[in-house]
């Protein structure tokens, strides 16, 4: 999974019949100090997050696992709200 | 499988119920002489593994949700080793 923050929603009227009912959501990928990293991807949702929220999706096949038993075209999926994020780099081991 | 680094932990009260209950860390990959490699992960532990680690990471879908014990699963990433030594020849 990835970190991430909801900067958009996309609406599409026409769409694969398994992705009827499914929020579309324009995400920006960030690091762990929350600056921002690469493109920007649609996910689809399971958790009902909202714009500006950190979240964490996942990628691939498994995003369409987060819908089972329905088979849903997704290949990005947020599985989670952030609510508290410790980051503590530079620890030694 | 990757080498990293645990560097965080979050905590997400609202996430898929596959998530419940597990730890949920974010790894940084590293190179072989320890530096970073590309961005920080987020990634389920079925190790107890903890901030500062070095961990064996499994970034693919099927070994990250068997590892940790559940049937398929939105969960594409998980620390399945804590690493005790790495040794290279040559």
């Amino acid at each position: 999974m990835l970190l991430g923050k909801v900067v958009g929603r996309v609406w599409a009227t026409v769409k694969n019949p398994s992705l009827e009912g499914q929020r579309l959501l324009i995400v920006q990928p960030l690091t762990p100090e929350l600056k921002e990293t690469g493109k920007q991807l649609v996910c689809a949702d399971c958790t009902g997050a909202g714009a500006g929220e950190l979240v964490y999706y996942c990628r691939g096949r498994e995003a369409s696992y987060a819908f089972l038993p329905e088979d849903v075209p997704s290949d990005s999926t947020i599985v989670g709200i952030v609510d508290e994020l410790d980051v503590r780099r530079g620890t030694s081991c | 499988m990757l080498i990293a680094r645990v560097v965080g932990e979050l905590v997400s009260t609202e996430k898929h119920p596959s998530h419940k209950s597990l730890k949920v860390l974010v790894v940084q990959p590293l190179n072989l002489d320890g530096t970073d490699s590309g961005d920080a992960l987020v990634a389920v532990d079925s190790v107890q593994a903890g901030i500062g680690d070095q961990v064996l990471v499994a970034t693919d879908g099927y070994a990250a949700f068997s590892s940790v014990g559940l049937p398929p699963s939105p969960i594409d990433i998980a620390v399945v080793g804590v690493i005790d030594r790495v040794d290279l020849s040559g």
